[in-house]
């Protein structure tokens, strides 16, 4: 058993050298400060804030980079009452 | 006209002062007539490793404030007659480097010394662009692992931006010294390959160091390793780096490349 362990236990290598591709690849973007999702994330936030008073416990901000395509996801809990004080 | 060479990482612990002290002592051993410079101010360690902390009388702050010749501040090493250290001051803190001061020291070593190689401090703040800012060349010192991989990435970026060189549009001579290679544990893939590094980094290779106890052993007794064990895997290692560095085209080899009976049965099957 010990033996197959030995065997089977996945490389780790390959991972590290994925890892430093895709985050290189960002870092080397926003060196100049031209981070889009970074921005993109700042504005929507702002934007949102206008309207209503943000909780941050409300908002969750989830940021997936990799290498090909980079996703983005805002999630906003809008209570009722802020939404009719803004209407 | 000496070269000047920053050996930098971003990233501490790697092996910086260890090549620093190793590439200063084969280039001396071989002739050449070098000057290593710590400007680690603050967290001086290049005295220790090449054994002179006893005789450290003047430092590099010293000389730029004008309280010491750079004569008096130079220590000629007791083993080889034409390698000197310069050592960083231990008690002032790193704002005592002035750029003008540093441009100053270093204009005087280019003019006495074929080598002058300054051991940068570890992080990307004042000490560390002082010290790469009159280069010729960068060795960028990095460990086959994610952290310090990145951290050379960002210094390769600040060589390319932050020095006379790059102001003048002019391109940066940098070479990649991987250290505490484990050809062993590469193999079975548990440690990026030379291969990865070089990818991921593209800047060309200047020798691969061996992980080894010969030079931990080496800094216990104050002794560049070319100099306590010239035999040893890591100092061949680190003559050949020398003779590239003096632009000698020597094909780079893995160290210990060697594998008794075991390795050979499982490395092998690992691979």
């Amino acid at each position: 058993m010990n033996l197959f362990r030995l065997f089977s236990r996945s490389q780790s290598a390959p991972a590290a050298r994925e890892r430093l591709q895709v985050l290189l690849a960002h870092e080397r973007a926003s060196a100049g400060d031209s981070d889009l999702v970074t921005k993109l994330r700042d504005e929507i936030l702002l934007a949102i804030a206008k309207h209503m008073q943000i909780d941050s416990e409300k908002v969750s901000v989830k940021l997936e980079r990799g290498l090909q395509v980079s996703t983005l996801v805002v999630d906003v809990e809008i209570p009722f009452d802020a939404a009719r004080k803004a209407a | 006209m000496g070269k000047v060479i920053v050996v930098t990482s971003g990233k501490g612990g790697v092996g910086k002062t260890t090549s620093t002290a190793a590439l200063g002592a084969a280039l001396a051993q071989n002739g050449e007539k070098v000057v290593v410079v710590d400007f680690d101010v603050g967290l001086r360690n290049l005295d220790l490793v090449m054994g002179a902390e006893r005789r450290v009388v003047y430092d590099l702050v010293n000389v730029i404030q004008g309280e010491a010749k750079l004569t008096q501040a130079l220590i000629r090493d007791k083993r080889v007659e034409t390698l000197y250290l310069l050592p960083a001051s231990q008690t002032r803190d790193k704002d005592n480097l002035t750029p003008e001061g540093v441009e100053k020291v270093i204009t005087a070593l280019r003019n006495a010394f074929d080598w002058v190689i300054c051991d940068s401090p570890a992080g990307i703040e004042r000490g560390a662009t002082l010290a790469m800012r009159h280069a010729d060349v960068a060795i960028v010192v990095t460990n086959p692992e994610v952290s310090s991989v990145r951290d050379s990435d960002r210094i390769i970026g600040m060589l390319d931006s932050k020095t006379l060189k790059a102001e003048n549009g002019e391109q940066m001579e940098k070479h990649l010294l991987l250290t505490r290679y484990d050809p062993a544990r590469a193999e079975r893939g548990d440690m990026l390959k030379v291969d990865d590094v070089l990818e991921i980094l593209s800047i060309p290779l200047l020798g691969i160091i061996p992980e080894s106890m010969d030079v931990l052993r080496a800094s216990n007794v104050g002794a560049p390793v070319t100099l306590a064990d010239g035999r040893s895997a890591p100092a061949m290692a680190y003559f050949d780096a020398a003779r590239r560095l003096k632009g000698e085209i020597l094909p780079v080899t893995i160290p210990g490349e060697k594998r008794g009976f075991f390795g050979k049965i499982f490395g092998r099957k690992a691979a």
